[in-house]
């Protein structure tokens, strides 16, 4: 019998080649290009009055200058306002090249194309432009004023006001025994995948067809978006997504500016032409997201249910709002995490900035949902005297009300219905992994010794696997390897092994005889786009099938040539057999060879489906009505809703008593994603996830000076955890299957960033004995919070 | 020969020779030209990433005469004469896996697999020095090269791990 790949710890088919340095990223193709650099605006906003290249004209090598007036046709137009929402009032979307007005700094306003990088960095800076300042809107409460304005047509800088409520809040909060309210805020932060964007297109005149790289997380979207941008017909343009140094969000936003005018570009000039985002440009000009101030009021019962809580916060959106209102709704709606909540009410407004755009990152409007709530939490704990682990199980949605309806609309605009979850068993794993009960005696130790620490537990749900669908195409070929592909892409998640794993225990065929392709238009055209945790689920689901749907094919066409019921047949090891009989075989690519009637034999395999090789009923055409030639299937799958995730993490902190250093001692996750394919990629995802929760918790902020300068927009400045900021990560998991898929399972990559933020602040708040209400913290922020306490 | 002292005239070029993963290699480039852009778009040896351009994340670390240096930070022209190794020269003679490469599939330590040849060459040099790491060694080691998606817990474990493939190796 085949050995079963589900479930097990099978290492990557994806490293062999990442590992000897024959990966193809975005910049190890088209080495002839032209290269594009961007003049980008220095200023956050500003009237362009002059852009004068008169200077640039003469430098070798220079191939073209373009700006705004040299568009045409549709690239003229804003771009494309990628999920519009009702509530979303005031969408406003860029240029691909400024048009008038720059809002934020790092705004592409011309386009250089050179022979490369080096001189069109040059020309760029000959370039010209004058500016006439216009007042800088930086940070929520400047743009909450409304004294001044990003877009002189949007009033009080509102982009969308969005309410939601279930029950009424405001009684029952009235009603309730013990009412509190909690400001809290958390700071821009940033995806930041090791490998910027980029773009590289190709314009083949002969052919009349555009075939165009992007280090993407959608390509099926880029290429309908460029086809319109660009009045192609459709069917003339491919993209694919090569290998992707990371994305975690940034890249499912599309079509940047860049992936316009590269195509446009070489289209125009007849040549292949790319661009290659650097570090600095990935900064000012892709997106961040996190920013959000969040006003709470809540009312809970004497033994600390919650009976009502109402909760208004305020998103900054940056400068557009190409993706719509998706990250303020999940916060909005994911907020409630495994609780219910009693009444709620949910207000948010989200409002424009002179910064760059906020779109997701990794967890997506979570963290800060997330926050709120487990805020919220310890607080209740903390008036009533409560263990905070117990007031989270008393408020715990438990498992026999699955599914769960929270009466709320979610992100894919279907209702907020948990499928499945046992959080009471999370719980009770996490506890007993960390050791909650013992920590008092470890803290009486700890304080013996002059340590201060404290211990945090912070919970969450997450919505993952959101349609609308994901599709597979897959064939068995006359040698019998199997090709596998799924339009969605891939950023470093394993996506081929992951879904080979699944193949390979649907067909009965080894891994390595499994070939999988992910993100390339010219493979697989129907797909949305990898994001939002949901490539297992979707493509999973959905490759899952169509193997399904290409055994029955293997089997029906096997039971012919063997003279058997399909019934008694099995696949193993690539070979269709009857049970129990394993001598009366045949091999998947001869039965591949079988289901295409031939008139050519081109090799002794094929010979066998000439049409003089065997008697075949005359009565029936070659292939039957119905069928079709080929050992191929495509398959899609759409859920009805999204199937929910969860996890709890609890952390122990130490904090230096004089420099206020803060030092993770233990991380514990205890995780439910369904039924695991993969134990060591799930494990991995968990990894960075905390990785970048940490990071978002103790150290990565947007600091923007009040002119709307990014004074922090470098590696050097920005900071991002090395190993050593990020702690040894213990890992326990609990399976409750979706019922919702074929595979039972659940998304896993945001998972482990979600938390981070509230589980780092309530250990924080434990260690020194008052609520931390602002993330991230560094040690001056604490060391200044110690003052402000003492002072009291 | 034209100066590079005015940008609208053509740059001067200079000849480089260079030993990379052992093979001799002549170039000429401009004085300007990053070592990282000639081993990549001149040599076409696209292993070797870029994820900073300023000496910071490490993605583009090679070894210079077996010392781990910042490609990106190095000009072709400063480079003149040495012997290079990068993640393409870190295989076996017979093109499998190296011990640190191997490590890093056995850890699942690479995910996006763009920060990897950085920390391949630098894990490859420190073990030369350090054959037998502790884990808080080994996660010293790898203190000057940024990874997001790992979380770098099994990049320290890969660094055990190499080190054992490495004296199972040699031992044989």
């Amino acid at each position: 019998m085949t050995t079963k790949m589900f479930g097990q710890r099978v290492p990557r088919v994806e490293d062999p080649r990442l590992l000897s340095g024959q990966g193809r990223y975005l910049d190890d193709l088209g080495h002839d290009a032209l290269e594009v650099a961007f003049v980008r605006s220095p200023h956050a906003h500003a009237r362009i009055v002059d852009v004068d290249v008169s200077a640039a004209l003469d430098v070798e090598g220079l191939v073209a200058i373009y700006t705004y007036d040299d568009l045409d046709g549709r690239t003229t137009e804003p771009l494309p306002l990628l999920i519009p929402h009702p509530a979303l009032t005031h969408g406003r979307t860029p240029y691909a090249l400024a048009k008038d007005e720059v809002n934020h700094v790092g705004e592409a306003i011309a386009m250089v194309v050179a022979s490369d990088r080096y001189v069109a960095e040059d020309v760029v800076g000959l370039i010209q432009v004058e500016y006439e300042l216009l007042p800088a809107v930086v940070g929520i409460e400047r743009s909450r004023d409304g004294g001044d304005l990003v877009h002189a047509d949007v009033p009080g800088n509102v982009a969308a006001t969005m309410v939601q409520e279930v029950g009424d809040a405001a009684t029952m909060i009235a009603a309730a025994g013990h009412r509190a309210t909690l400001s809290l805020s958390i700071e821009r932060s940033a995806s930041m995948p090791m490998e910027g964007k980029g773009v590289l297109a190709r314009w083949d005149p002969d052919d009349e067809s555009l075939l165009m790289h992007t280090s993407t997380q959608t390509s099926t979207s880029v290429r309908q978006a460029v086809a319109a941008k660009l009045s192609l017909p459709v069917d003339r343009v491919e993209v694919v997504t090569p290998d992707v140094g990371g994305g975690f969000g940034v890249k499912i936003v599309h079509p940047w500016p860049e992936e316009i005018l590269v195509p446009w570009a070489a289209l125009r000039l007849g040549q292949p032409v790319k661009w290659v985002e650097d570090r600095r440009e990935h900064f000012v000009s892709s997106a961040h997201e996190r920013g959000q101030l969040h006003e709470v009021e809540f009312g809970y019962d004497d033994d600390g249910h919650l009976r009502g809580l109402s909760v208004r916060f305020w998103h900054d959106n940056g400068a557009y709002t190409p993706y719509g209102l998706i990250v303020p709704i999940i916060t909005s709606t994911q907020l409630l995490g495994p609780y219910k909540p009693g009444a709620y009410r949910v207000e948010f407004q989200s409002l424009y900035t002179n910064t760059v755009i906020v779109t997701p990152y990794r967890g997506a409007g979570r963290p800060q949902g997330c926050f709120v709530m487990e805020r919220v939490m310890d607080a209740i704990a903390a008036d009533l005297g409560l263990d905070r682990t117990v007031v989270r199980e008393r408020n715990f949605i438990q498992p026999e009300e699955m599914p769960f309806d929270h009466g709320l609309i979610f992100q894919d605009g279907r209702p907020l219905i948990y499928d499945s979850g046992d959080f009471p068993a999370s719980l009770a794993k996490l506890k007993a992994l960390v050791g909650w009960d013992d920590f008092e005696s470890y803290r009486s130790a700890a304080r013996a010794e002059g340590r201060q620490v404290g211990i945090g537990v912070a919970c969450y749900v997450e919505g993952t696997g959101v349609g609308p669908y994901e599709g597979g195409h897959l064939r068995i070929e006359t040698d019998g390897s199997v090709v596998v592909s799924t339009g969605l892409t891939t950023q470093g998640q394993g996506h081929q092994t992951m879904l080979a794993q699944i193949v390979a225990d649907e067909l009965g065929v080894s891994m390595d005889r499994i070939r999988v392709t992910t993100g390339d238009t010219r493979r697989f055209k129907y797909a949305v786009g990898t994001f939002a945790s949901r490539t297992a689920v979707m493509s999973g689901s959905a490759v899952a099938l169509t193997a399904r749907k290409v055994r029955a094919k293997a089997l029906r066409i096997a039971a012919n040539a063997l003279e058997a019921s399909v019934d008694d047949l099995e696949i193993v090891d690539g070979h269709v057999q009857v049970k129990g009989s394993p001598g009366s075989q045949i091999d998947l690519g001869a039965v591949a060879v079988l289901s295409n009637p031939l008139r050519y034999a081109f090799d002794a395999g094929a010979t066998r489906a000439t049409q003089f090789a065997a008697p075949a009923d005359p009565s029936v055409p070659p292939v039957p009505e119905n069928d079709q030639p080929g050992l191929e299937g495509t398959d899609y799958y759409s859920p009805l809703r999204s199937t929910f995730a969860n996890g709890m993490h609890a952390v122990v902190v130490e904090t230096d008593p004089e420099t206020a250093e803060i030092k993770i001692l233990r991380y514990c996750v205890v995780h439910d994603c369904g039924t695991v394919i993969n134990p060591m990629i799930v494990e991995g995802q968990v990894h960075g996830g905390v990785a970048q929760g940490v990071g978002g918790a103790l150290y990565e902020r947007m600091e923007y000076d009040a002119a709307g300068q990014l004074l922090n927009a470098s590696y050097m400045d920005f900071l991002m955890p090395y190993a050593s900021e990020v702690p040894h990560i213990e890992i326990d998991h609990l399976e409750t299957p979706s019922p919702l898929n074929p595979l039972g399972v659940k998304g896993a990559g945001e998972a482990g960033v979600i938390p981070g933020s509230a589980a780092i602040a309530a250990a924080i708040e434990d260690a020194e004995g008052f609520a931390i209400a602002a993330m991230p913290i560094s040690p001056s922020e604490l060391f200044e919070l110690r003052r402000r306490h003492a002072g009291r | 020969m034209t100066t590079a002292s005015d940008p609208a005239s053509a740059e001067a070029l200079h000849d480089v020779t260079l030993t990379v993963n052992g093979v001799f290699q002549q170039l000429r480039v401009p004085a300007r030209r990053l070592l990282s852009d000639a081993l990549r778009h001149d040599l076409r040896l696209t292993g070797t990433h870029v994820g900073c351009e300023h000496g910071v994340c490490g993605a583009c670390t090679v070894l210079i005469e077996s010392r781990p240096t910042r490609s990106c930070l190095v000009f072709a022209v400063s480079a003149d004469g040495a012997s290079i190794t990068t993640v393409e020269g870190c295989l076996e003679p017979d093109g499998t896996l190296g011990d640190v490469q191997q490590a890093f599939q056995d850890c699942h330590a690479l995910q996006c697999g763009f920060c990897t040849p950085g920390f391949i060459t630098t894990i490859t040099a420190y073990l030369e020095d350090h054959p037998n790491p502790t884990e808080d060694e080994a996660r010293e080691a790898i203190g000057g090269n940024l990874c997001r998606c790992t979380g770098y817990q099994n990049i320290v474990a890969a660094v055990v791990r190499a080190a054992e493939i490495r004296r199972e190796r040699t031992a044989t």
